[in-house]
């Protein structure tokens, strides 16, 4: 069977060189209220086109993640949803290359970014980190750091200048629809804030650093509804900033804010396709069972 | 029968007496241990002010800046055995300090799984070596190599810096230091390494995801979140150094006398107390130094308490701060 | 594959990969070469004593107590002796002590108690020994005369905060729901610790004082002041002062003579094995009481 299934194809235009990509994602100023904006007017992105081909990962001996295909488009958000223990989050700690650091792991296959083979020997691992950002399950802000200081910590390895920290940290906040509510303690302690507040500090930490993919690894878990709601809508609006992968449990989750929803078990990728496809009218027989709940 | 929990012959029935006294009388005897310690710790202090006394009411105060020991005249003073802990400890721990946060670093982030437990008990057995076989080794060995080797080289290439001016001598303060620097590394090491395990990995994974590099991440989350932890085990290490007598007074020389070349041999307080107390004639020098072993102690328990209160006040997690064997293990 | 696009992000060097790499290799380097130091300096002195030593241990050596001061063809046997009585005394009065000690703290102390004395215990682990050696000098030595049951004394004190610190540790390591289920049953708080708390926490209680015999095995300092002017042959009375490996160690040591000095590599040689196998045996018990109690 067929496991690879292109939902859309995305033309491939020209990529553009780097510092324009960047103005073209700068977009229009996010409305805090949480109310998306329209989108604008311009082509779709054409970085942060993530393609996995047969892609294997392991634990030692144990084979979490079994020949998975599969694109996540840019402009899109991409849920993973599967019953514990599928391999999602595996599979996504593939992509920024995360896997790799735990003791006894192992993947093999290829995983592009736009075309280039994240894997690829001459390709830093620390590039691809920079590239491609993750949000954990458990908000982790450094706790030794003030609110600015978590934001800008990626920047402050490249050696940014104090006013492009303080800029792009400003933007960062405002990007992740926390501004408002920090600006005013930007000196105090990361680990001070909400539990909400704190994952969207991570957020905006990951964004800092200006990432082509948003990878979260159930982000909303550790979080009360209403948090959990102001993430769901700022998903929403970064979305045509970065492609975003969204591992989750939560299928009503994965209903309110992925375009594209992928279904994960034992490993393998059972199904990919519209969200409201996936929802209401499945093509496996699995993935029909587990959306109504028979397991998992 | 009758109803009811009274009529119950099992909970009517009294316990017999052993099981009544026997709670209490634990309890008492393990008091009683407990009372013992702390009797003892205060025991200690008297008994070395007590001998100190004469020395103390003799000299006084003066006798921290007097800078003469002569059994002959029975003038005595501790600056010079002052000076001699203070410099051998800083420089012990100058290099002890990085050299543990290294090894920590080394063993916590960089070791493959299976290097991890060898190589560690292998650096705590560094503290298990008895002080007096490592004064035997500084005498015989580091002590000539010193002379042979390391001082001219320091001389020739550093010989304008007073420090390293006179003469190379293998019983100095310089081999002194080194002996006590590889008696702090595992313990500074020990309690290092232990901070270092406390740090939750979600917080390096999350610097690992943002692309820093293993230096960086440790840098930024290590460090930062271990720092108290990490001065604690310092001073902890300036403890020991401080206290050591009998590896000192074997390779140190027993010169008194403020000296600044490291070359030079000298004391310090410990060594001086170890060297001169057994037998020491005349009325005033065992006082006198007795009256060394009231500043070494008060000395030992006022970084004791810091040390305890520095982890407390600065960690964000609960850190054991001494180093008993068994942490080690 | 992107058409060899120069542009891409991952490709282009984001400010200072180059360095960061550098900088980070550089303390990966230097933090395994201090590691490797630290092990060749163990490597080092512990080669040092086996190979300066063996050549003196002999039969003779073991069996033979010292000879008159200066006169190197005796052996160490009194002081062998005297070191087993020594320390076996210091353990007999510090591991019983230690133990109520930890006992009151883990058993029957408020935090308010149970907090002051573990600062004590601490304090007392940090007294410098040669102070230990100056009080009980003091307390038993002064108008009177050297003793081993002064040196015991001292060396007592100093296993005391170690066995009492292990103790606390491991007894608080048995899992509550053993101690519950007896006390559930009606057992008495002691019989609880003597038949349950005690026999799971036995292992960890006996690498506590193994570690704390391996520790003052080698302590010199209280010893010179209390205990180390003594006569010939292999003695055995506490109340007189009694040879001891330590202390001859620290006498040979000093002195000019290349034989005494080789009597001395000898004497560390044993010294320093029965220190490291007593570490070694009290790991393994270390490791074998954890896993019994599902660590």
């Amino acid at each position: 069977m067929d496991s690879r299934e292109s939902f859309e194809s995305q033309t491939m235009t020209e990529p553009n060189p780097e510092p324009q990509a960047r103005a073209q994602r700068q977009g229009p100023a996010i409305s805090v209220s949480g109310a998306t904006p329209s989108p604008p007017a311009k082509k779709s992105r054409d970085v942060g086109n993530v393609q996995l081909k047969d892609l294997n990962a392991y634990y030692g001996k144990t084979h979490a993640v079994r020949g998975v295909s599969l694109d996540f488009d840019a402009d899109r958000v991409t849920a993973i949803i599967g019953p514990s223990g599928c391999g999602k989050s595996t599979m996504v700690r593939c992509i920024n290359r995360m896997h790799e650091e735990i003791s006894g792991a192992s993947a093999s296959g290829e995983v592009t970014l736009d075309g280039l083979d994240l894997y690829d020997n001459a390709i830093d691992v620390v590039a691809v980190r920079r590239a491609v950002g993750m949000v954990f399950q458990k908000p982790n802000p450094f706790p030794t750091m003030s609110v600015i200081d978590n934001v800008t910590a990626g920047l402050r390895l490249t050696g940014a200048s104090r006013g492009e920290l303080e800029d792009r940290g400003r933007e960062a906040l405002v990007g992740a629809g926390l501004w408002d509510e920090v600006k005013d303690r930007l000196k105090g302690p990361g680990a001070g804030l909400s539990g909400g507040q704190q994952q969207r500090l991570c957020i905006a930490r990951a964004l800092a650093v200006e990432p082509e993919v948003l990878l979260m690894d159930e982000p909303c878990s550790a979080l009360d509804p209403v948090a959990t709601l102001k993430i769901e809508e700022l998903i929403g609006e970064l979305k045509q900033r970065v492609t975003i992968v969204i591992v989750t449990h939560n299928m009503q989750q994965a209903a309110r804010v992925a375009d594209t929803t992928v279904f994960m078990l034992n490993g393998d990728l059972v199904e990919i396709g519209a969200t409201d496809k996936i929802f209401t009218n499945p093509n496996d027989e699995r993935t029909e069972q587990y959306v109504t709940g028979k397991f998992g | 029968m009758e109803a009811g929990a009274l009529g119950n012959p099992v909970l009517r029935a009294r316990r017999n007496r052993i099981d009544r006294i026997g709670d209490p009388l634990l309890r008492g005897l393990s008091g009683l241990a407990a009372a013992l310690a702390v009797v003892v710790i205060v025991a200690i202090a008297y008994e070395v002010i007590h001998l100190a006394w004469p020395a103390i009411t003799k000299f006084g105060i003066g006798f921290l800046t007097t800078n003469d020991w002569n059994p002959v005249t029975e003038r005595f003073g501790a600056a010079p055995f002052i000076y001699g802990t203070a410099v051998t400890s800083a420089i012990a721990l100058l290099f002890a300090a990085p050299l543990s946060i290294a090894i920590s670093i080394y063993l916590t982030e960089l070791a493959p799984s299976r290097v991890r437990r060898p190589v560690a008990t292998l650096v705590d057995m560094l503290a298990a070596i008895p002080s007096v076989i490592l004064g035997l080794w500084g005498i015989l060995v580091l002590g000539p190599f010193m002379h042979d080797t390391i001082q001219p080289a320091l001389k020739s290439t550093l010989g304008f810096l007073p420090i390293f001016s006179g003469d190379p001598s293998a019983f100095s303060y310089l081999t002194a230091a080194l002996i006590l620097t590889i008696m702090t590394t595992p313990i500074i090491t020990s309690v290092t390494r232990e901070v270092f395990e406390t740090v939750p990995g979600e917080l390096k994974e999350g610097a690992y995801a943002l692309g820093a590099t293993r230096w960086e991440m440790v840098r930024q989350v290590v460090l930062p979140y271990s720092r108290a932890g990490i001065v604690g085990a310092t001073i902890l290490g300036l403890g020991r150094a401080i206290g050591e007598a009998i590896a000192v007074a074997q390779v140190i020389g027993g010169a008194t006398g403020i000296n600044v070349s490291l070359f030079h041999t000298g004391s310090t307080m410990a060594a001086q107390i170890a060297a001169q107390f057994q037998g020491a004639p005349g009325a005033l020098q065992k006082p006198s130094l007795a009256y060394l072993g009231v500043i070494l102690l008060v000395f030992a328990v006022i970084v004791n308490v810091v040390a305890r209160l520095i982890v407390q006040r600065g960690s964000l997690k609960d850190v054991d701060v001494t180093p008993t064997e068994a942490e080690a293990l | 594959m992107s058409s060899g696009d120069p542009g891409h992000a991952l490709l282009l060097d984001r400010g200072n990969l180059k360095r960061r790499n550098r900088v980070n290799r550089l303390v990966e380097v230097s933090s395994t070469i201090a590691t490797l130091l630290a092990v060749a300096v163990l490597l080092i002195v512990v080669g040092s004593v086996i190979s300066k030593g063996i050549g003196a241990l002999s039969i003779h050596f073991l069996t033979t107590p010292m000879g008159l001061f200066g006169d190197t063809s005796g052996g160490i046997s009194n002081a062998i002796v005297g070191t087993g009585i020594i320390v076996g005394i210091a353990a007999l009065m510090a591991i019983p002590v230690g133990l109520l000690v930890a006992i009151f703290t883990t058993e029957f102390a408020s935090p308010r108690i149970g907090h002051p004395i573990r600062f004590v215990l601490d304090l007392l682990n940090g007294v410098p020994t040669i102070i230990t050696g100056i009080f009980v000098y003091g307390l038993m030595v002064a108008g009177n005369k050297q003793s081993g049951i002064a040196g015991s004394v001292a060396l007592a004190i100093i296993m005391l905060p170690i066995v009492a610190r292990t103790a606390q540790e491991v007894l608080t390591l048995v899992p509550g729901t053993l101690k519950e289920a007896a006390y559930a049953l009606g057992v008495a708080r002691w019989r609880t610790l003597l038949r349950v708390t005690l026999p799971t926490a036995a292992g960890g209680l006996l690498t506590g004082a193994l570690l704390a015999v391996a520790r003052v095995a080698g302590e010199t300092a209280p010893l010179i002041l209390v205990c180390s002017i003594f006569g010939q042959g292999v003695l055995t009375e506490p109340n007189e002062a009694l040879a001891s490996i330590p202390v001859f160690i620290f006498q040979s040591s000093e002195s000019p003579s290349p034989e005494a000095h080789t009597q001395a590599w000898a004497a560390a040689l044993i010294l320093i094995a029965f220190v490291l196998v007593l570490n070694v045996v009290a790991r393994a018990f270390y490791a074998r009481s954890r896993k019994r109690m599902g660590a």
